[in-house]
This record gives structure tokens, C-alpha cells and sequence, in this order.
């Protein structure tokens, strides 16, 4: 199985990633214990929440500590101070009070619904459009998808937003502008919600997509078996369904492989354009409290997402294309 | 990816062959219209006669929502003026082409000289370093580096300005593109004769990256280096937006879009204006990159994957 084999390099990933973040965030300022402190800090209080979060312990030890606290949990502070951060524990935030693990869970639901959608609908989006605009092969599709997918690149998904919102919210009246319902509160007024994000960032990415399902779809078409299956009488319909889409979408999941992490930006930029509280915002509001917990949580938490994403993606690959694992060589 | 090095006989005429596509001169002549804007922006601002700082409390209503037509715009205030301060935002957003254009430019050149260095060395040394590299730039390519950029700013040492900040750290993550090319072409151009040739003549590595490699990989250099500029002007509006780019008061168009969220509806023109300004060069940057590549890379000709 693919995916097993390639589990050390995966976990080797995660451990180098969260070792240069821990020495980044922990390591670099000069006094974490002053950042996690709060305003006003009195040496009493510094001293507290330095042994509070362990910063006063070597730097090796507080890694230890801290990837300990993921696998089992952990203890902060002592005596009657002391607080349980349960398994896994990505920290605890001594300015909210709260542990990270729980902050992240209450806002990730947010970022995920933004980012799946809109991922979902861009590549059927892209997809069928590629797929349509090689099957009906002409210049004036060809230009125009490659004109759309160069003005896709260029607009800024936060300037497209706010427009969809002056028009489609403010103007038309017809969506609402923003705010966040959870799924199990409505389902529809969830999806009522996230409709304007959801195509506001799927339209400006799948013109990329329809454009590389095109080329890749007008090379596969020329094929010799794609030529086999049509001499085999197969229908037109089920020769670029079966035959034709099945080799067009590798390359299609290897590029959207690579656009996870900036899947996750976009979501992050999207959620202040609608006013949603996801990790975007949760971060954003740590960084201008300086909450060093959180924002390492957040960071720490959204690398770990990317990569099992990726780990996904390449399960997919390997359904895909029954080669990908065979031969160790092949990719 | 290996790509191949054009034969001289085809690529003989790539400024010819640009000039022949539409739609990278109209992008060229943006960049120029915006460059000399940017260059000129004291000049222009000061034709209106306004600069970027100064509050006119006179020209927004008690709300702060700015008073007239369009957001305020006259004879006086050509793009009108910002809610809540009534500064000028004809003078904001011909100031902010500077601000983008310093950060964009810089963190390019860094992004290129990490990107050439990384990948001309790991093409040419190949081994255990190219296994190493190739694998950093696989995990870096798919990070998810807006958030990691957005939660260095809170670390950042107070007296480090915070537009070098961002260009210090847009353009630490933005080499691997660039580096993953410019690999491919040096393992190509390893196995030229020229190349091959040298080699045998005893050339030492300096000779060889310096006078065989780097001649040859200029213009795939000139072609990346294009295409990566937008996405640097991008991602420091995409932090100005975010409140955690450029501060105020230092004209920025991500910021004044990000501004600009709670006026949607009473003032869309400040949204418009810089809006456009972000787009247009970005488009024009893209447009340009594209047909520059079709230019030098023949492969590419006609073909647009």
C-alpha cells in the first residue's frame, strides 16, 4: 500500500516541521514567558507564568514536553494552579485560559466548510469545463478559457468577495453577506451562508483547472486506446467518461496536491471578507494579543492538516492510476 | 519537469515574437503606466494638491462617511476620499503603487537569487544535497505559508521594519518555484555537449556554473522571475488586507482594501479604486509573464497548456 510506505517520510515531515516551528516561535524571541504573560506584567507575574508554561526548562525538554502533550496530555502549573490539558494537547493558552486543542476545534469547522466547498465546486467547476472545452474543441473556447484563467489568477479573492457582496448581498439583495452557521444548527442556512464564498473562491481557481484538463484531456483523446475503445463501438459519451477522464484527472489531483496549503489561505482570507470566526481569525486576533500558544497551535495544527491532506490526495492518485506503487520509480 | 534547451535557430527572434502578442505588450505597457506612476507619485499627488497623511475632517459627514457623489470625489479629491479620516484617496492609491512595486521587486530578487542558487547547485552536485533539496521543495510547495507568514509578525522583533519584515519573509517562501526549474534545466544542460565537453577539459565547478550553466539558464531566469513578481505584489496585499502587512500610515492597496470591508455598502468607490489599481498591475504582470515565455521558451509557442 502506498500510503503505509510512505508513512516515515510522512511522520519524518511532521517531526522536522514541528521542530522549526517549536525553535521559530520558542526559541527566537527572548523571553516567551513576557509574550504569554499579559499586559500588565509584573515580575511576579512573569516569574508565574514562566514556570506555568515551562519555559524556564531547556529548550529540549519543553519540545518533549510539548510533543508529549499531543500523544497523551499533559499538566500545566502546579498545586491548586495546576490545569489538565487533555490528549492531544497542543498547548495551553495562559491569556484565554483555555486549552489550544479545544480554541482550534471550536473554530476549525468554520475554515473546513469555506476551504471543502469551495474545493469541491472548483474542481467540478474546472473539470467539466475543461472537459466540455476539449470535447468541443474550438479557438475561440481555447482563447477565452485561457484569457478567464489569467484574469482568475489576477483578482485578489478578497476583492472579487467584497464585490459579490456589494452586489449579490447589498445590491440584489439575494444572498446574505456574511456570518457563520453551523451545520448541525441548519444545514441550509449553512450552505445559505457559505454559497457567495464558496463560488467566489471556486470560480477564480477553476479557470486554472478547466485550463489544465483541457490540454490534458485534447492529449489523452489522441491516444491509441482511447481510438481502441471507440473502434470497440464503445459510445462517445462512455469512451471520455471511462476512458478519457479517468487519465485526465492524475494530473488534475497532482495539482491539487500542491494547491492544499494555499486552499487553506484562501480560506483564511475568505473568512474575514464574510466576518466568520475560523482558525484564520483565531490567529489573526493571537498574533495582535501576542497568545505565542495559540498561534503556535494554529500554525503547528494547519501544517499537520496540509500534510494528511496530501496523504489523501496521493490514496486517491494510487485509485487513480494503478501504477503509482507498483513500481517503486514511478513517480 | 526536464526541459530541453531551444535550438538557436528558433529562438532567434523572441523580442519580435513578443512584440507580435497582443496581450503581453498591453501588459508591458501597464507595467510601464504603473511604474512611472508609482516613480512619480509625489508629482501627481501633489498636482491634486493632497498627500496620503493629512486628515480633512471636513470632507466626511459626522458618521464618517465621506460627503458627495462617488465617495467624495471633485475636482478637489479626483478618487474622493477615505471614510472616517477624509484623506485623499487619489493620493493613497498612487502612493500605494510604491509600496508595491518596493515589496514586490525586492522579495522577487530574493525569492530569485535562494531559487537559482538552490536549484543550480542541486542540478549540478546532484547526490544525497539534490534528495534533500528536491524533498524540502516538495514540502514546501504544498505549505501553508500565508499562515505561517501571518504568525511570524508576532514574534518579529519590534525594531525591525515591518515592510522589510514581510519582504524578508514573502520572499523566503516564494524560491521554490523557481528553484524546481531552474534544477530541471541545469540536469538538461548537464548532459549538452558543450557542457560535456568543458568537463573534459578539466573546467572547475566555478567555470562551469558561472560560463556554461548560468548563460544558458538566463532567460528561463528573466521568464520566472516575471511570473513570480505578481504573486509577491499579491501576497503582501493579501497581509496589508489581513491587518498584518504594511501598517498604517504607509499607503498600501491590500490595506485600504481591508479598510474598505465595513464601507461596502455606504462607499463602494474605496473599495473600487485600489481594487482595480491591485488587479490591473497583477493582470498586466501575468499577461506580460505569459507572453514572455512563449517568447524565449518555443516549446510553449502556440501550445499555452
Amino acid at each position: 500500500m502506498t500510503a503505509l510506505k510512505r508513512l516515515p517520510g510522512v511522520l519524518g515531515t511532521l517531526v522536522v516541521i514541528s521542530l522549526l516551528t517549536f525553535a521559530v516561535f520558542y526559541l527566537l524571541p527572548a523571553d516567551p514567558a513576557q509574550l504569554s504573560c499579559g499586559r500588565p506584567c509584573t515580575p511576579d507575574r512573569l516569574a508565574q507564568a514562566s514556570a506555568f508554561m515551562g519555559y524556564d526548562k531547556p529548550w529540549f525538554q519543553q519540545y518533549l514536553d510539548f510533543l508529549g502533550g499531543i500523544v497523551t496530555g499533559r499538566h500545566f502549573g502546579a498545586g491548586r494552579a495546576a490545569v489538565d490539558c487533555a490528549a492531544p494537547c497542543f498547548g495551553w493558552s495562559f491569556r484565554l485560559n483555555a486549552p489550544v486543542t479545544r480554541l482550534l476545534l471550536d473554530r476549525a469547522p468554520v475554515t473546513f466548510s469555506i476551504a471543502g466547498g469551495a474545493a469541491l465546486l472548483w474542481l467540478v467547476i474546472g473539470v467539466g469545463a475543461g472537459v466540455l472545452a476539449a470535447v468541443r474543441r474550438g479557438t475561440a473556447i481555447d482563447r477565452s478559457a485561457m484569457l478567464l484563467s489569467t484574469v482568475g489568477v489576477s483578482a485578489p479573492s478578497y476583492l472579487v468577495g467584497l464585490l459579490g457582496i456589494l452586489l449579490f448581498g447589498f445590491t440584489l439583495d439575494m444572498v446574505p453577506v456574511g456570518g457563520y452557521i453551523p451545520l448541525a444548527e441548519s444545514p441550509v442556512d449553512w450552505a445559505w451562508h457559505l454559497i457567495l464564498p464558496w463560488t467566489v473562491l471556486a470560480l477564480l481557481n477553476a479557470a486554472v483547472y478547466a485550463r489544465l484538463t483541457r490540454g490534458q484531456m485534447i492529449e489523452v483523446l489522441g491516444e491509441d486506446y482511447i481510438r481502441t475503445a471507440r473502434a470497440k463501438g464503445l459510445r462517445e459519451r462512455r469512451v471520455i467518461g471511462r476512458h478519457g477522464l479517468r487519465n485526465v484527472l492524475i494530473p488534475v489531483v497532482t495539482v491539487f496536491g500542491l494547491d492544499l496549503g494555499t486552499l487553506l489561505g484562501g480560506a483564511v482570507i475568505t473568512e474575514r471578507v464574510f466576518s466568520m470566526q475560523g482558525l484564520g481569525a483565531l490567529l489573526i486576533d493571537a498574533v495582535g494579543t501576542v497568545d505565542l500558544p495559540v498561534i503556535v497551535g494554529v500554525t503547528l495544527f494547519s501544517a499537520l492538516l496540509v500534510i494528511v491532506a496530501n496523504v489523501l490526495v496521493d490514496l486517491v492518485y494510487s485509485v487513480l492510476d494503478p501504477r503509482v506503487g507498483k513500481e517503486t520509480t514511478s513517480r | 519537469m526536464v526541459v530541453d534547451i531551444p535550438p538557436p535557430e528558433l529562438a532567434r527572434h523572441p523580442l519580435r515574437q513578443l512584440a507580435s502578442d497582443r496581450w503581453a505588450v498591453a501588459g508591458g505597457a501597464t507595467i510601464v503606466v504603473f511604474l512611472l506612476i508609482a516613480l512619480a507619485a509625489p508629482l501627481l499627488s501633489g498636482l491634486e494638491g493632497h498627500d496620503p497623511y493629512t486628515y480633512d475632517l471636513d470632507a466626511v459627514s459626522d458618521t464618517g462617511a465621506p460627503l458627495g457623489f462617488g465617495g467624495g470625489i471633485s475636482v478637489e479629491h479626483w478618487f474622493g476620499v477615505e471614510p472616517m479620516t477624509g484623506r485623499d484617496l487619489f493620493a493613497i492609491v498612487v502612493h500605494g503603487a510604491r509600496t508595491s512595486f518596493l515589496v514586490g521587486f525586492a522579495a522577487t530578487a530574493l525569492a530569485v537569487l535562494i531559487g537559482v542558487a538552490v536549484g543550480l547547485t542541486a542540478g549540478y552536485l546532484g547526490g544525497w544535497y539534490d534528495r534533500l533539496v528536491s524533498r524540502f521543495i516538495d514540502v514546501l510547495f504544498g505549505f501553508p505559508w500565508l499562515v505561517f507568514v501571518i504568525a511570524l509578525g508576532a514574534i518579529a522583533p519590534a525594531d525591525l521594519p515591518k515592510q522589510l519584515l514581510i519582504i524578508l519573509v514573502i520572499g523566503l517562501f516564494g524560491w521554490p518555484g523557481i528553484a524546481r526549474v531552474v534544477r530541471g534545466q541545469t540536469l538538461a544542460l548537464k548532459q549538452r555537449t558543450f557542457v560535456v565537453a568543458a568537463t573534459a577539459l578539466g573546467a572547475g565547478p566555478g567555470h562551469l556554473l558561472r560560463h556554461q550553466y548560468l548563460p544558458n539558464l538566463t532567460s528561463t531566469i528573466i521568464v520566472y522571475s516575471t511570473m513570480t513578481i505578481p504573486g509577491m505584489i499579491g501576497a503582501e496585499a493579501a497581509l496589508s488586507f489581513l491587518g498584518v502587512g504594511v501598517p498604517p500610515p504607509t499607503p498600501a492597496w491590500g490595506r485600504t482594501i481591508g479598510d474598505a470591508v465595513g464601507w461596502v455598502q455606504t462607499d463602494p468607490m474605496f473599495l473600487v479604486f485600489p481594487g482595480t489599481a491591485l488587479f490591473l498591475i497583477t493582470l498586466a504582470f501575468n499577461l506580460f509573464g505569459d507572453g514572455l515565455r512563449d517568447a524565449l521558451d518555443p516549446r510553449t509557442r502556440g501550445l499555452k497548456r
